[in-house]
């Protein structure tokens, strides 16, 4: 196999295998959680309220007081890895050509050394928080297996994107091959890690805003 | 009749090319083929010795094009002078010979200089039936096989000869194969392309005039110099790509201006051939100059790896039927589960027995 | 009958619902809600992380109720839950959780862990595992009406004291009152001036109230053990007064945990919503002083600060009331630097300071208190729960320290204005 047809397995069945687990994960999963049920809430809610699911969903995305000065590379580290990430995922063109194959949206661009810059803090974030994973005896106790794949699959895009838009190390077109491939690990492997954050975290946010909420009170 | 030939310096001089000529083709040479410029006098001193060597050219499942390539570039290049320097003793299409006589000066020639002549094949050879393509009544394969076996080298010239080409295109009805997967115990030397450049051709034949081997290949029997750099790395239009300006249809601002073509399926970034750098027909021109998109001609299954049209990031074959399909099955699943899970839930409601206060410590 | 492990890993398995499956399906193990829990930032023992103290349900979940689960499960490949474990991780459940929820305010994901250890403790309770010091109050409580034995001899002893020192009568089981006061062990037995306090402000604004017999503990320590049937029971009492009596509204007394059992459990433990209101004494303090009814005089000047109870300001959403009538009361009240829905815990919530067992553990996390109140300078801090209240006096002379501690409700009464009603 070359890797231009490595590549092109990648754009093709690679592609529609990965999506297709990874949509039929996430709906799985979805029925899961929503399986269980939710006992309506007797107590009578407070009139008025400052807080409330779709509240709590942005207001999540902000560090508490005070936390910030406590778990500086957890905070710093995780905003510059997610909107590294998220930069690179949907600003750099090849990709948003990828969303406007796959769904006909489209949006304008960066330019490529504006990606340079987002995935590199990508990557250093992560290490960083890998680093902090590694030795921060919360974060090990707390780690499993499960968190080290997780990390490796998110890392593996970000890297082999690098280093095919580099030219180093590898060829180009197996780099790109290796790239999507990885995205493609990634998208397989979201519904059933801790990844899967990235779709229920709208759902635990809003529960946590909704159960705050109705007590009047803005979480 | 290679013994008592003129040499190729002789040829040149007798049709009027300078020494000073001759000097300058041998540096550029030297610099297409990146050798160092110390070279140069080594290539001119070799050129100079080199007797004609016999040339036998074969065509199978092709288009001629690569043929044309070559012979539309001469005039009055200075590489069509050098092909005038190796006696070309086949070549069916070029060739004033026919029928017996043309076979038989194939014959001669491989006689003549068994194990010095220089094998160049274009086109795919079939291995489906023998009679999809033969030549005069012999099939490709065979005359492959024959032909190749005093050969000292074999060149595939074009994309077909080299990987198969579009008679290899799914669902290869033919059974087209490459000359690399016959021919195993030559040095076989592919020159992609569809055509491929005509000074590559050149470049390699000076080469192989020069030290009597063919230049360093990769790992696919590419001449590296020419097949080591993508088209998107030597591209004048790089730039555009890097700050996001691209045309997003063939008639627009942006194809007006020359941006880049990423966005309409160009496949610069994963072609390595020279094209951006030699250019077509004496420079002038490269296809992404004139506005389309490189289609990656030298690569690979080029004819089978997606659209032309479609950016290089974007999915081949559509995806939505078969993920909403999936997403279809999860949500099957998922209610499965689901009332698996409410089930199980209940039971243990049923399940559940009233905590009084006695209840609180284990029986002890 | 009695306790075991299937009873408990059964009721793991009725309390998981949809919200605890999406939030364990969302943490991604970022340990910040450590960094939000006193018991982690005063030990840096990483045990008491607030999600690792739910990792036997976290495995409950996943292998009872997803497909992955059950499929590691069914090759052998899942770890079970053992009753090893859960005697483990009594401790962690137990004693090094207040049911604060500061951990649920700052979880990136959004997790609500303190919503999650309540439901797990219903497991915990019904395998066994509740610690002895929580088991008897709450036996206590179901037995003699009061976790702290307090009968209602004791009440009326309190009663006495009261009308004798204010003069004023204190009505039992009036029909058709506004308020049904109540009140928890420590105010009967502690500080009885609150009794004294709540009936002085009611009089002055004109309001009818009572007390009843059958429900004068607002305590509920079938919350804290996390055992919903006696928890039930307990509520029963109170909703059964209420309802016979015909109060309109239930007042909860300054205890945190008394008004998340009536207030916000006490409904869907009925499994009805009630016919009357229940308020925290602070929000019927504000709404007197809306409707003019709180009329004060007079302030006390000296730099004070506010101690949030956790079920009342963060989980209980009564947090502007009290400052309101500090900013009136006191010019020189000031915040503590993490105050409001952020505040950090006593330390002795949750059924922490009836367990005696936690009591070091329990001293220890003061230390966070104790910071925030040198860093802030005061010797006078003002609370709204009698719980918090006791902790935190118990652990200032732990720590030898000379703060003096308030109940919100006292300070108001003694600074009403006692002119007459319609003036």
């Amino acid at each position: 196999m070359t890797p231009l047809e490595l590549l092109t397995w990648a754009r093709g069945p690679g592609l529609s295998i990965a999506l297709a687990i990874c949509a039929f994960g996430i709906l799985l999963r979805l029925f899961e959680i929503f399986s269980l049920g939710r006992k309506a809430d007797l107590s009578k809610a407070r009139e008025h309220s400052p807080g409330s699911g779709w509240r709590t969903i942005l207001s999540r995305s902000l560090p508490p007081p005070g936390l910030m000065k406590r778990a500086p590379v957890t905070y710093i580290g995780g905003y510059v890895f997610h909107l590294g990430f998220a930069i690179t995922l949907f600003f750099f063109v090849p990709h948003i050509e990828l969303v406007r194959g796959l769904t006909g949206l489209s949006w304008p661009g960066l330019p490529t050394q504006v990606i340079d810059i987002s995935a590199v803090a990508g990557l250093l974030a992560l290490i960083a928080v890998l680093a902090s994973r590694l030795s921060n005896p919360v974060k090990r106790l707390l780690s499993g297996f499960q968190d080290y794949l997780a990390w490796l699959l998110t890392f593996l895009p970000l890297a082999t994107g690098y280093l095919a838009f580099h030219h180093l190390l590898i060829d180009y077109t197996l780099a790109l091959a290796l790239h999507i491939l990885s995205v493609e690990l990634l998208l397989v492997a979201l519904p059933f890690t801790k990844l899967f954050h990235t779709v229920s975290v709208f759902v635990s946010r809003w529960y946590n805003g909704d159960i705050f909420g109705r007590k009047g009170v803005a979480s | 009749m290679a013994h008592d030939a003129p040499t190729i310096a002789e040829t040149l001089r007798r049709q009027g090319i300078s020494r000073r000529g001759f000097l300058k083709f041998c540096a550029t040479t030297a610099s297409l083929m990146a050798l160092p410029p110390s070279m140069v006098p080594a290539i001119a001193a070799a050129l100079e010795k080199a007797r004609r060597p016999s040339v036998i050219w074969l065509s199978f499942q092709e288009c001629t094009g690569c043929t044309e390539s070559l012979t539309r570039s001469h005039t009055p290049s200075i590489e069509g002078l050098i092909l005038e320097q190796i006696s070309l003793d086949y070549h069916h299409t070029l060739q004033a010979a026919s029928g017996e006589a043309a076979e038989a000066a194939r014959e001669a020639a491989m006689r003549e200089n068994h194990g010095k002549y220089l094998l160049v094949v274009d086109g795919s050879i079939p291995l489906g039936n023998a009679g999809y393509s033969t030549i005069a009544g012999i099939s490709n394969l065979d005359m492959l096989k024959e032909t190749a076996a005093g050969a000292a080298a074999v060149i595939a010239v074009g994309s077909c000869a080299a990987y198969g080409g579009l008679p290899a295109a799914l669902p290869n009805p033919t059974g087209a194969v490459p000359v690399s997967a016959i021919i195993k115990d030559k040095p076989v030397m592919n020159v992609p392309g569809c055509p491929p450049i005509p000074v590559v051709i050149t470049g390699v034949l000076a080469h192989f005039l020069t030290f009597a081997a063919l230049p360093e290949l990769d790992d696919r029997g590419r001449p590296k110099v020419f097949y080591g750099e993508s088209i998107h790395d030597r591209c004048y239009r790089r730039p555009f790509y890097d700050q996001g300006k691209f045309a997003e249809t063939f008639d627009d601002e942006g194809a007006r201006k020359g941006w880049c073509l990423f966005k309409l399926g160009c496949k610069g970034p994963v072609t390595y051939n020279a094209c951006a750098t030699t250019k077509w027909n004496q420079g002038v021109s490269f296809p992404i100059q004139s506005g389309h998109g490189c289609i990656g001609c030298s690569e690979p299954g080029f004819w089978d790896m997606g659209p032309l049209y479609k950016p290089l990031s974007m999915p081949i074959a559509p995806v939505q039927m078969m993920v909403g399909a999936a997403a279809a099955g999860g949500a099957i699943a998922g209610t499965a589960m689901a009332m698996r899970n409410r089930a199980a839930k209940k039971a243990a409601q049923a399940a559940h027995q009233k905590v009084t206060v006695d209840d609180l410590e284990k029986a002890k | 009958m009695s306790a075991s492990f299937e009873r408990g890993y059964n009721a793991f398995k009725e309390v998981l619902d949809a919200p605890i499956a999406s939030f364990f399906s969302s943490c991604v193990h970022c340990g910040l809600c450590a960094e939000a829990c006193l018991f982690y930032t005063e030990t840096s023992d990483p045990k008491y992380t607030p999600i690792h103290k739910l990792e036997p349900l976290r495995r409950a979940w996943q292998q009872e109720y997803t497909v992955l689960g059950r499929l590691a499960k069914l090759v052998g490949l899942a770890k079970p839950v053992t009753d090893a474990e859960l005697a483990e991780w009594s401790e962690l459940v137990y004693d090094s959780c207040t049911l604060c929820g500061r951990c649920s305010m700052v979880c990136p994901v959004g997790n609500d862990i303190a919503y999650m250890v309540r439901k797990m403790r219903e497991g915990m309770s019904a395998a066994g595992h509740a610690p002895e010091g929580l088991v008897t109050a709450t036996k206590r409580a179901i037995q003699s009406g009061s976790p702290a034995g307090v009968k209602w001899a004791t009440v009326e002893a309190t009663i006495k004291r009261v009308q004798k020192e204010f003069g004023f009568e204190v009505p039992v089981n009036r029909e058709n009152a506004d308020y049904l006061v109540l009140m928890s062990s420590w105010e009967i037995l502690n500080y009885p001036e609150y009794l004294g306090a709540v009936g002085r402000i009611l009089n002055r604004a004109g309001a009818t109230w009572t007390l009843a017999q059958d429900a004068y503990e607002a305590t509920n320590s079938g919350i804290q053990i996390g055992a919903s049937d006696l928890a039930r029971e307990l509520v029963g009492r109170i909703v059964g007064a209420a309802e016979q009596l015909k109060v309109k509204c239930v007042i909860s007394p300054e205890c945190g945990h008394a008004y998340t059992a009536i207030r916000w459990e006490g409904p869907n433990l009925m499994g009805r919503p009630f016919g009357f209101e229940v308020k925290h004494i602070l929000e019927v303090l504000d709404d007197l002083r809306k409707a003019g009814k709180l009329k004060l005089k007079g302030t006390l000047d000296k730099p004070l600060t506010y101690h949030d109870p956790c079920q009342i300001s963060r989980r209980g959403g009564v947090y502007e009331q009290p400052r309101t009538l500090l900013n009136q009361l006191a010019p020189q009240f000031r915040e503590m630097h993490e105050t409001g829905t952020l505040n950090w815990c006593c330390g002795g919530g949750g059924g922490v300071s009836a367990n005696e067992r936690a009591e070091s553990l329990r001293l220890t996390s003061f230390k966070r208190k104790k910071a925030q109140i040198e860093e802030l300078g005061v010797k006078t801090m003002v609370t709204a729960c009698a719980n918090c209240r006791v902790v935190m006096e118990e652990a200032l002379e732990h720590y030898h320290m000379d703060i003096e501690m308030l109940g919100l409700t006292e300070l108001v009464a003694e600074h009403l204005d006692e002119g007459k009603p319609n003036e």
